[in-house]
């Protein structure tokens, strides 16, 4: 017989059915309660916004690495995830250009430029989200009031406010919360309150988030140390001036602080990736998503604590290494 | 009966239906075969060759002298005529010095190997090797310069596919007992543990009869990859850990490999040398079997008796399929140290398609050594040896278990075995600064 048929190739000879592609389509499984969400609370426009990212990101992904002559890995799905968080961080109808400057920061800027999949050190669909949001405010900023499918299908959209910018506005304006009854937990819970496309719906959000814990996509680490740190400060600080905050719970629900913990917070490449380190990131996001919130220019926070955290990733994971099996402290 | 377990680990597939419920049995020499002997079976120098060519040989006789301190005997596994001394292909250095010996119509006697008053001389004569896998001469780690405590057996058999030692667990489930006894009482041991895989109910219950008797604990592994790897097993059963870069003895424990105790048995009760080992031949081959092989048998002949290929075979695995090595031909000889031949064809293969790392830290959460696979492979890629070493990838015992679980198909564990000559060098060069 001819040997040479025989391949060779080094231990172990089986693996785990799990691959990358695999991993990302389950993180495209995990987002669409909240999809579905989003399409019924806006409609046409979460239809479109949608479609838009995910056509851009996809085609901007294959076409750099065409021009970069690699192969077109399109398939690992990374992009559409990035497409679809990406979407869920900008307001329910952006215009389409918006749409391709975030697809384009995001993918081409913040991924590709870095070596593509593995090697981008922020959170793409973050970097592409905190572009917009500096570079174009307005756009980034005109909500549209939240409505049922059927009203969403029309285009005479009422421009609203959300819960978090409502607040922060009212503060800044008159030092004290203004409006009473804003931001209805059970509102808030469901998602029907106006802000971004996704993740509104801290239930939606929810599901998604332990069906990944319970797949072993990710660990409720990051998850859990994020919101109870977020929590446990809003709290504090809710206990010593109720009229200059919302409360805790409204907190964990209102913006995209649950999304954030759970799927953006949580993404492998810029996460660090020890249980330890995991938990010191958690609480890192946490407390400077308090900090924005309470102190800082922003109604929300989650972007730019991530970002920030996603910093210093490489730190934690390098200072924070556990000790090997019987290692000896010299 | 305590258990502690270990951190990591991996949950493969075990494939050992097809041969787990099969008795070992015993291949037969064929007249006129050739088989070939290497001189290095083990981990440590190669034996000296003591035959020359067109001599005649009894099975059984030794052919070849262990030449040095960690080196073990090499015996004549069939009655027969040397052919050639020559290069024999091998799985992992490529070739090895050989002895060829052409079997004779005659197997009935097995020649005693010398007589030996202390049993590490017997042991010694015999050429017996740790069957588990490592190879390493069993005299040697019998030989323990510091006080040993606990002697403990491995019947973990944490591979896929492999049932070899499962087979010889509850068939020679006494013998074994009795090799371990040995060694007890000649080392002065008082602990003696066995640690089986709680997959194997039937061979727990073969050992759990002889507990009273032989005073015994056996205790009930979790079944998970590596449980069977040795400081993995240590920190199971006794909460003992093993520090980095040492020896069991360290921590007062020898560990044996089931099979290796029934060879130290054998050669000490009936002076029986190593020439044959029992090899579990599955995956896509028409009979699977639990086999009893002389050392030399070509996998070729070996595959023949169990009714050749089904299908179209793809990989040759000599050894388990998470640390076994791929064969690039089926003329590689049977060694001391194979413990089964598992054959696969393209469909049973995974799709090995590398993609980059994502930094999911599923290697993190499964190495059972506490290193960071993922961040070692970026060393690994760039060579920086330096690093590699402060990473601790001396530390790695190679298990695969953060290839295996890679969703990206990341080689893993084979970058860190082919770096680890280098980082050795780095460690001497550091070594000999501190002491310069």
């Amino acid at each position: 017989m001819a040997d040479n048929k025989f391949l060779v190739s080094f231990s172990p000879h089986t693996r785990d059915p799990l691959t990358t592609d695999k991993v990302m389509m389950l993180v495209v499984l995990a987002l669409v309660p909240s999809i579905l969400v989003s399409f019924y609370v806006y409609g046409f426009y979460a239809v479109k916004t949608y479609a838009l990212t995910v056509i851009f990101c996809l085609g901007l992904e294959a076409l750099f690495l065409k021009i970069r002559k690699l192969p077109v890995t399109v398939r690992d799905n990374s992009a559409l995830v990035t497409a679809i968080l990406l979407a869920m961080n900008m307001p329910p109808s952006p215009p389409w250009w918006l749409v391709l400057a975030g697809s384009f920061v995001a993918i081409v800027i913040s991924k590709q430029v870095f070596g593509g999949l593995g090697q981008n050190p922020f959170n793409p669909a973050l970097v592409g989200r905190v572009f917009l949001l500096i570079a174009w405010p307005a756009e980034m900023t005109s909500w549209i009031e939240a409505s049922t499918l059927k009203s969403g299908f029309m285009f005479d959209a009422v421009s609203t406010a959300t819960p978090l910018g409502q607040i922060k506005s009212e503060i800044i304006s008159s030092g004290h919360i203004v409006s009473t009854g804003m931001a209805d937990v059970t509102d808030l819970f469901l998602g029907t309150v106006s802000g971004c496309l996704g993740g509104d719906s801290a239930i939606a959000v929810l599901i998604g988030g332990l069906f990944l814990i319970w797949k072993r996509i990710i660990k409720w680490h990051i998850p859990f140390t994020y919101l109870a740190t977020v929590f446990v400060l809003t709290g504090l600080y809710w206990l010593i001036s109720p009229e200059k905050t919302l409360n805790p719970v409204q907190h964990l629900l209102a913006g995209g602080l649950m999304l954030g913990a759970f799927f953006m917070a949580t993404d492998y490449v810029t996460c660090p990736m020890t249980i330890k380190g995991q938990v010191l990131f958690g609480f890192g996001c946490g407390l400077l998503t308090v900090v924005i919130r309470l102190f800082g220019g922003y109604p929300e926070g989650v972007a730019f604590s991530i970002l920030i955290m996603n910093a210093v990733t490489p730190l934690i994971d390098n200072y924070m290494r556990p000790a090997s099996f019987g290692e000896v402290k010299s | 009966m305590p258990f502690f377990g270990f951190r990591g680990g991996v949950h493969p597939d075990y494939n050992k239906g097809a041969t787990s419920g099969k008795p070992i049995e015993v291949m037969p020499v064929k007249e006129g075969a050739l088989y070939g002997v290497p001189l290095a079976q083990h981990i440590g120098a190669p034996a000296k060759a003591l035959v020359a060519k067109n001599q005649e040989v009894k099975a059984g006789e030794l052919i070849g002298q262990a030449a040095g301190f960690i080196s073990a005997n090499i015996h004549a596994p069939v009655s027969g005529k040397v052919v050639a001394l020559q290069d024999l292909p091998h799985p992992v250095t490529g070739k090895t010095a050989g002895v060829i010996i052409e079997a004779s119509g005659d197997q009935n006697e097995i020649l005693p190997a010398e007589a030996a008053e202390k049993f590490q001389d017997a042991v010694l004569r015999a050429g017996i090797v740790g069957l588990g896998g490592a190879t390493f001469p069993t005299n040697v780690k019998l030989s323990p310069p510091k006080k040993v405590d606990t002697l403990l057996l491995n019947g973990a058999e944490c591979e896929p596919y492999l049932t070899c030692d499962h087979r010889l667990m509850l068939e020679k489930t006494e013998e074994i007992i009795k090799g371990a006894d040995i060694i007890r009482k000649a080392l002065n041991i008082e602990n003696l543990i066995i640690g089986i895989e709680e997959n194997k109910p039937d061979a727990l219950a073969a050992f759990g009869k002889f507990v009273s008797a032989y005073k015994f604990e056996l205790i009930p592994l979790e079944v998970k990859y590596p449980q069977g790897g040795e400081k993995q097993l240590i920190k199971a059963c006794l909460n003992r850990t093993v520090p980095e870069g040492m020896l069991p003895l360290e921590v007062g424990v020898i560990v044996h490999n089931v099979g290796t105790c029934l060879a130290v048995f054998e050669a000490v009760a009936n002076r029986k040398p190593l020439i044959e080992r029992v090899v579990t031949v599955t995956g896509a081959v028409k009979e699977p079997k639990n086999l009893l092989v002389r050392i030399g048998t070509p996998v070729k002949d070996i595959i023949e008796y169990c009714g050749g290929f089904l299908g179209e075979p793809r990989k040759v695995v000599m050894g388990g399929p998470m640390m076994g090595f791929a064969l690039s031909t089926l003329d590689v000889p049977m060694m001391k140290g194979t413990s089964g031949i598992l054959v696969f064809r393209s469909e049973d293969l995974p799709d090995l398609r590398q993609c980059n790392c994502i930094r999911c830290g599923r290697c993190v959460d499964v190495c059972p050594m506490g290193l960071i696979p993922s961040v070692m492979d970026r060393f690994v890629i760039r060579e920086m040896y330096e690093s590699l070493a402060d990473w601790h990838v001396m530390n790695c015992i190679e298990c695969g278990c953060c290839s295996y679980d890679c969703p990206s198909r990341r080689n893993l564990a084979g970058g860190f075995k082919t770096s680890k000559r280098e980082v050795m060098k780095v460690l001497k060069a550091r070594e000999a600064q501190k002491n310069g």
